[in-house]
């Protein structure tokens, strides 16, 4: 009887072997680098503000501290945006007539609110609190990059839990002393492991287990 | 003569009847693949199982639109018919393992006209299994990270300690070296098929099937050893799938579930309830098909008995389910066994289950009821019955009664469980009707081995020792000439 296949199939079958196990890899690298794009995540896509403020300018530049204008961070869940009368602190005097400020003095004589775009969005089911971080020696360039070099401020990490839990399991490795909180140049390495962990002491961090549990996010 | 009838008798009878050769064994089984005519018999049960099948289809749609409250498990009884139907489905997956695996590496020549079907049911049963815990999650697409530990954006792993995560594993892996074993054991058969087949479509998909095969001696050295491999791989996996599936249960503290018995017990009730699938499938079989001399009596006996033996350690396990509740002096437990057996909502249930697997296998204590193909496919349906019901017991009288009369409940299925699990049914006969109509539903070449023209050697000797016992025999007691 004739052969059903010519000699050639041998090799194909050969291939596909080899090609099942590559193409299966590819394609799950693929999905996990999906997964973590800024497609997915929105982290360095800079959002359009209605008025063109700039961290940049007034933290790098003109050194303003952050607590400043966010001046619930060491206190509440949230850091706080600050009110239209803070920026007219300084812009009833500086800048007063510079058409860039136009939004802001309307929203000043109307008595509204800016509507900020928001650039970090924490999902509803995540608990987050800004004043246990500061208190514990979280830096805020630990998480929102460094502020002072943004123009536009965009989002500098994914914000997925991967990235919240890396942290969780080794706080060790990314907290800093009070007196540096707010310094946009802190480097992890400027301090060594051994103050780290002496820091990780003295701001008494629960065990991992506690801040690896569920209910420590989700409550 | 009378000892020499004596001895016949002690003999192993014969496991392939009638007058067969090497090349009548290929056509009687080939042909239901190639030759013959689909016959109606084929079209009226498939139609029907697949007409059935299609309230898995329909369920699932609605269940997957709506989510899992359409079904009735809610609190306290959170697991309801999703795990019965599961570990229903998975026991009985396990009679094709025990034939296939274990009955080879015992060299018990009788799994050779059964095991290519029993594996089947294997194959089809943990399809139907794997579809509830899948489906009970709610939202399938998201479970994998629950189910697997793949390196997902949360860095989070699944519950290792858990044996559901256990569970997970066991079952892949059955699944896989189940899929196997079985498709290993095929190829040969593929081969004959496309040797055989005279459609030139048929003839070139059995060819891609058999990978080459020619059956030169290497082949043949190659084929041998991977299939023992393959035999010592799934002989653990007999033991430990339904191990890992009782220590869903017996890992949690729930009166009822936390007994050390729970592996041996429910790994004997998986083969009790595997054998009694494979009769419900090879009685009808053997005679729709007329394989009632390769599928002989002797194979019914046979799995009559695994089926008693097995019935009786599960019957043993029911008792000490008792017995344990009572050495515990554990208040909770022995309120647990009280409710469970005459105090409680569900007390019906225990004592069918005890009927039907109890009482009704001990018919198979006698000669005539394991003889009769009749009876044993009575006792298997009864005895299937009763596998589900004993899991419906385990699960639904201890978790409507815990610890906390507070947290007491009642369950009742809805339409869409009961539709699930026929559709289930459904599905896993509409596979056997089509591996029944596409697939050698006997191994061909296996059962070539047991003709005597298989034996011109090896066993040639075993018959001459016989023979040779025999004459001693006689010699001892009654000499042939007088």
């Amino acid at each position: 009887m004739a052969q059903i296949f010519n000699k050639s199939a041998n090799n194909i079958a050969k291939i596909s072997m080899v090609m099942v196990v590559v193409l299966a890899g590819g394609a799950f690298y693929f999905y996990t680098q999906i997964a973590r794009s800024s497609y997915l995540t929105g982290r360095y896509l800079e959002k359009q503000q209605p008025v063109q403020f700039s961290h940049k300018h007034h933290v790098g530049d003109d050194g303003i501290d952050c607590r400043y204008c966010h001046q619930t961070v060491e206190t509440t869940a949230s850091a706080g945006m600050p009110p239209t009368q803070t920026c007219m602190n300084c812009h009833s005097q500086l800048w007063a007539d510079s058409p860039y400020l136009e939004p802001v003095r309307a929203s000043y004589r109307d008595n509204k609110p800016i509507e900020w775009e928001r650039v970090h969005d924490l999902p509803e089911y995540a608990y987050f609190n800004h004043s246990i971080h500061v208190a514990k020696g979280v830096g805020c360039s630990t998480c929102h990059g460094q502020i002072d070099n943004m123009p536009a401020v965009y989002q500098e990490n994914t914000l997925q839990m991967e990235w919240c839990i890396n942290c969780h399991k080794n706080p060790e490795q990314f907290i800093r002393p009070k007196s540096e909180i707010y310094n946009m140049q802190w480097q992890d390495g400027d301090i060594n492991a051994a103050e780290r962990a002496k820091l990780k002491t003295d701001y008494k961090i629960r065990s991992r287990e506690m801040m690896t549990s569920c209910s420590t996010c989700h409550r | 003569m009378q000892d020499l009838e004596k001895l016949q008798k002690k003999m192993r009878p014969a496991m392939v009847e009638g007058d067969h050769s090497l090349g009548s064994v290929s056509d009687k089984i080939g042909d239901v693949t190639l030759k013959k005519r689909t016959p109606f018999f084929w079209f009226v049960g498939f139609g029907i199982a697949f007409m059935i099948a299609q309230c898995l289809l329909m369920t699932t749609t609605w269940l997957l639109a709506k989510g899992v409250g359409i079904w009735g498990n809610n609190q306290p009884i959170g697991w309801a018919f999703p795990i019965i139907n599961f570990v229903w489905w998975i026991g009985i997956g396990h009679a094709g393992t025990l034939i296939s695996a274990i009955l080879l590496l015992l060299n018990q020549k009788w799994r050779t006209s059964i095991n290519r079907f029993a594996e089947a049911m294997t194959l089809f049963a943990v399809a139907c299994a794997g579809m509830f815990p899948l489906l009970h999650t709610g939202r399938p697409w998201l479970a994998v990270y629950w189910l697997f530990p793949i390196p997902n954006t949360m860095g989070i792993w699944p519950q290792f300690r858990s044996p559901l995560i256990w569970d997970v594993f066991a079952v892949s892996t059955y699944a896989t070296v189940s899929l196997l074993f079985w498709y290993v054991g095929l190829i040969p058969d593929f081969a004959t098929l496309r040797d055989r087949a005279k459609s030139k479509y048929f003839r070139f998909v059995y060819a891609a099937l058999c990978w080459g095969w020619r059956g030169s001696a290497r082949h043949w050295h190659r084929y041998e050893i991977a299939y023992l491999i393959l035999a010592g791989l799934s002989t653990p996996l007999v033991l430990s799938v339904h191990s890992i599936v009782s220590l869903d249960f017996s890992v949690s503290q729930v009166p009822g579930w936390h007994a050390t018995i729970f592996p041996p017990y429910f790994v004997a009730g998986a083969i009790f309830a595997g054998f009694a699938m494979v009769l419900i499938l090879c009685i009808p079989l053997r005679i729709l098909y007329n394989m009632k001399d390769l599928i002989t009596e002797t194979h019914l006996i046979y799995m009559g008995k695994v089926m008693l033996a097995t019935g009786l350690i599960v019957v043993y396990g029911y008792a000490m389910e008792a017995f344990f509740a009572w050495y515990s002096a554990s208040p909770t437990e022995l309120f647990m066994i009280r409710n469970r057996i005459w105090e409680g909502p569900y007390w019906m249930f225990y004592w069918m289950l005890i009927f039907c697997n109890g009482i009704s296998i001990q018919f198979l204590w006698f000669k005539r009821f394991r003889e009769s193909p009749f009876w044993l496919f009575v006792i298997s349906i009864i005895v299937s019955i009763g596998m589900w019901l004993e899991r419906f017991v385990i699960i639904i009288t201890s978790l409507s009664r815990d610890f906390l009369p507070s947290s007491w409940g009642m369950f009742s299925p809805t339409v869409f469980d009961i539709t699930m699990f026929l559709g289930t049914i459904g599905f896993f006969f509409s596979l056997i009707f089509l591996f029944v109509r596409f697939v050698p539903i006997i191994s061909i070449f296996e059962v070539r081995t047991l003709l005597p023209e298989a034996n011109v050697h090896g066993h040639q000797q075993d018959f001459e020792e016989n023979v040779v016992e025999i004459e001693e025999t006689y010699d001892r007691t009654d000499p042939p000439n007088s």
